[in-house]
This record gives C-alpha cells, sequence and structure tokens, in this order.
C-alpha cells in the first residue's frame, strides 16, 4: 500500500497512451464523424430540394393541365358554333335550292302549257279548215279564201 | 484458493495474500509488477482496438465495431463539449484515454478474484493482484499527470502573473487576506488529484476486498452474494471510470477560464 516507483512507470505509460491517442486514434475517428455529419445534413438538404422541386413540378403540371383543359373547352365551343353555321348555311343554301327549282318548273310548265295551247290552236285550225273544206264540199279556191282562214284561225288560237 | 504459507493463517492471511502486490526493489524503488504489466497490457488492448478502427474509419455505413467505437467517441466528445468550451486537442483525446483505461482497469475486477492467483501460483508468482485501480501508485499516478495538465494550461493560458493572482487575491480579493487565500488555494488545489486518486482507489479496493470476502463463504452461497455484487459491480466500474473523466475534464476547462 506504499506509494513508490510504480508511480513514476504509470505516469510513462498513461503519457504514451494520451499522446498515442492524440495522434493517432481520435483525429482520424472524430474525422471520420464529422465527416459523416456534413454528408448526413448535405442528403437531408438534397431531399428537401427535391421535395421543393417536385413540388413546384406538380404545381406547373397541374396549372398546364388547367389550361389544356380550358383549351379544349374553347376549342369545343368554336367546333360547334361552326358546325351550327354550317347547319344553319346549309339550310338556307338548300331552302336557295329548292326555290329556285320551282321557279324553274313553274316556268318550264308556263312554256309547256303555251306550246300546247299553240299545237291546239293549230290542230283546231287544220280541223276547222277540213270541216269547213268537207262542210262546203266545193272546191274552194285556197287563194281567195286564205285571208278568212287566217283569220278564223287566229281567232281560234286567241281563244 | 491461497498458498499454503498463508492457509496456516486463515481468512486474514487469504484476504492479504490477495491484496499484496507482486513487488519488486527495496524502499521507494521497488516496483509493482503487477499492476505496471497489467496496466501497459490494457493500455495496449486499447490502442490496438482503437487504432484498428481508427486506420479502417470511414465516413460511410459504419461496421459493427466502429459503430461501437464511434459511440464511445461521440460519448466522450459530449462530455468534452459540455464542460469545455475552449479549443484543445488534448482534452477530447485524454479524456478517452482516461475512460476506457480506467473503465479496463476496474474491468479486471470482475475476473474470479482466484483465477489470477491460481496462475499465478502456478507460473511462480507468489503475489498477484490484478485490477491496477486498487494500486495507489496507479490511480495517483493518473491523478498527478491530471494535476500537472492543471497547472499547465493555468500558467499557459492565465500566464504566470495571472495566475499568481488569481491564487493570491482568489476568493477574497483583499491584500490583506493572502495568506488566507494561498491557503485556501492550496488545499483546493491539491485536493483535486487526492480526491480524484482516492475516489477510486477506495471504490475499486472496497469492491475487491468483498468479492474476497464473499470468495471465503462456503461454494453453495458464493454465487446468490457475487452475482448481484459483480452485476452492480458493472455499474461501479463505469461509473468510477466516467467521473474521472469528467472531473478531469471540469479540472481542466476550469484551468482554462478566467475568474
Amino acid at each position: 500500500m506504499s506509494i513508490n516507483a510504480t508511480l513514476i512507470g504509470q505516469m510513462i505509460t498513461f503519457t504514451l497512451l494520451v499522446w498515442f491517442t492524440m495522434k493517432y486514434i481520435w483525429p482520424p475517428l472524430i474525422t471520420a464523424l464529422e465527416e459523416r455529419r456534413a454528408k448526413i445534413a448535405d442528403g437531408l438538404a438534397a431531399a428537401e430540394k427535391g421535395q421543393e422541386e417536385m413540388e413546384r413540378a406538380e404545381k406547373r403540371a397541374s396549372e398546364k393541365l388547367k389550361a389544356a383543359k380550358e383549351q379544349s373547352a374553347d376549342i369545343i365551343n368554336l367546333a360547334q358554333k361552326r358546325a351550327n353555321e354550317v347547319v344553319e348555311e346549309s339550310k338556307a343554301n338548300a331552302k336557295k335550292e329548292g326555290d329556285r327549282m320551282i321557279e324553274a318548273a313553274k316556268a318550264q310548265i308556263e312554256q309547256e302549257i303555251a306550246q300546247v295551247k299553240e299545237n291546239l290552236r293549230q290542230e283546231v285550225a287544220t280541223l276547222a279548215l277540213k270541216a269547213a273544206e268537207q262542210i262546203l264540199q266545193k272546191e274552194i279556191n285556197k287563194a281567195e279564201h286564205n285571208d278568212i282562214i287566217a283569220k278564223v284561225s287566229s281567232q281560234l288560237g286567241q281563244a | 484458493m491461497a498458498t499454503e504459507a498463508h492457509a496456516a493463517e486463515g481468512a486474514t492471511g487469504y484476504i492479504v495474500h490477495h491484496l499484496t502486490p507482486f513487488s519488486v526493489g527495496e524502499g521507494f524503488w521497488s516496483f509493482h509488477l503487477d499492476t505496471l504489466f497489467i496496466s501497459a497490457v490494457l493500455g495496449a488492448l486499447f490502442i490496438w482496438f482503437f487504432k484498428t478502427v481508427a486506420e479502417k474509419a470511414t465516413s460511410d455505413v459504419p461496421g459493427l465495431t466502429q459503430a461501437f467505437v464511434e459511440m464511445i467517441i461521440e460519448f466522450v466528445d459530449q462530455q468534452v463539449k459540455d464542460s469545455f468550451h475552449g479549443k484543445s486537442a488534448l482534452i477530447s483525446p485524454l479524456a478517452l484515454t482516461i475512460f476506457c483505461w480506467v473503465f479496463l482497469w476496474n474491468f479486471m475486477d470482475l475476473f474470479p478474484v482466484d483465477l489470477f492467483s491460481t496462475v499465478g501460483s502456478l507460473m511462480g508468482i507468489e503475489y498477484i493482484r490484478v485490477v491496477p485501480s486498487t494500486d495507489l501508485n496507479a490511480t495517483f499516478a493518473m491523478s498527478i499527470s491530471v494535476f500537472f495538465l492543471i497547472i499547465f494550461y493555468n500558467l499557459k493560458i492565465k500566464g504566470v502573473f495571472h495566475f499568481g493572482k488569481e491564487l493570491l487575491l482568489h476568493p477574497f480579493d483583499s491584500v490583506f487576506l493572502i495568506p488566507f487565500n494561498i491557503l485556501l488555494n492550496f488545499v483546493e488545489y491539491l485536493a483535486k488529484p487526492i480526491s480524484l486518486a482516492l475516489r477510486l482507489f477506495g471504490n475499486l479496493y472496497a469492491g475487491e476486498l468483498i468479492f474476497i470476502l464473499i470468495a471465503l463463504m462456503p461454494w453453495y452461497i458464493q454465487p446468490l452474494l457475487s452475482f448481484p455484487w459483480a452485476v452492480f459491480h458493472i455499474l461501479i466500474i463505469t461509473l468510477q471510470a466516467f467521473i474521472f473523466m469528467v472531473l478531469t475534464i471540469v479540472y481542466l476547462s476550469m484551468a482554462h477560464e478566467e475568474h
């Protein structure tokens, strides 16, 4: 239980241990710890940045989607309007065409009526002439009576 | 398992035998070879283990041993950061060395008391005391080294003039009370290494003594007593190592701060 030279020996050992720890053990380990701390901090910062970036991208995407929806709605509206217009236009055209065709048909009918009248007139004249010939049963000088025939035939034509 | 010389003296002989160091030399120039050898081996063990890990230290995912070592390093670093606010390349490694070395010293306490003395007697060594912290030389060697560091840092940080002034005029700032101040400071400074050394020594010496007393009991009682005592001692050995480390840090941080 006495203090003796062991004390000095122990002090030397202690000094050596502390020196060795200070020089070769503490620095590399604490450096590794600091480095890892820095790495983790960086990683966390990067993750946060990524999160922010993603949020921004999502916002941008939704904005774009909204714009696209609006645009497509506009386009659909426009197309519907245009379709209505086209329908109206074709209706009008069809009506015009119909009217025109009716007009043409009427004109033709009238023309044909006129034609038929003319034909009828001539035929009645001829018939009248023949009838007159037979009634008279006499040779009639055509040249002498041409005036009367023409007169009759024109009167017939007017009837 | 006492040797035959002490067997005749019964229980007292057994206890004395277990607490006698393996000493060579006379008077002051004698050496406790067991203390020197075992603490050197434990120190080498500490250095070897930490050096192996330090060499392979990576800032990527740590392995199991590195994680373990880092846990200790961070624990010590946290203690230093909590009480020491300056910058020093010495204090953290010093605290780590003290903590690990003292812990390993104390850990020798958990080996069965007769294990090493039996092995020693087979090798022809009559006395062996395996727990270095039960040797006052070991605890005082450490606390006196710390004391030297306290004085060194006081002189380095405050300068001879300020340190001298502090010794003379603190805690009572009066010229007439200088002798009283000197006396107070003398006691205060001297109490540090003495309390450091005696606290560690006392705890471990008493613990070892109780293990020896338990070993004197009948064999069927021994486990009932030595197991709880050993479990309790796991706390004691860590706590004592921790206290030694923390007090060293506190004393050195006091040396760094002006009053």
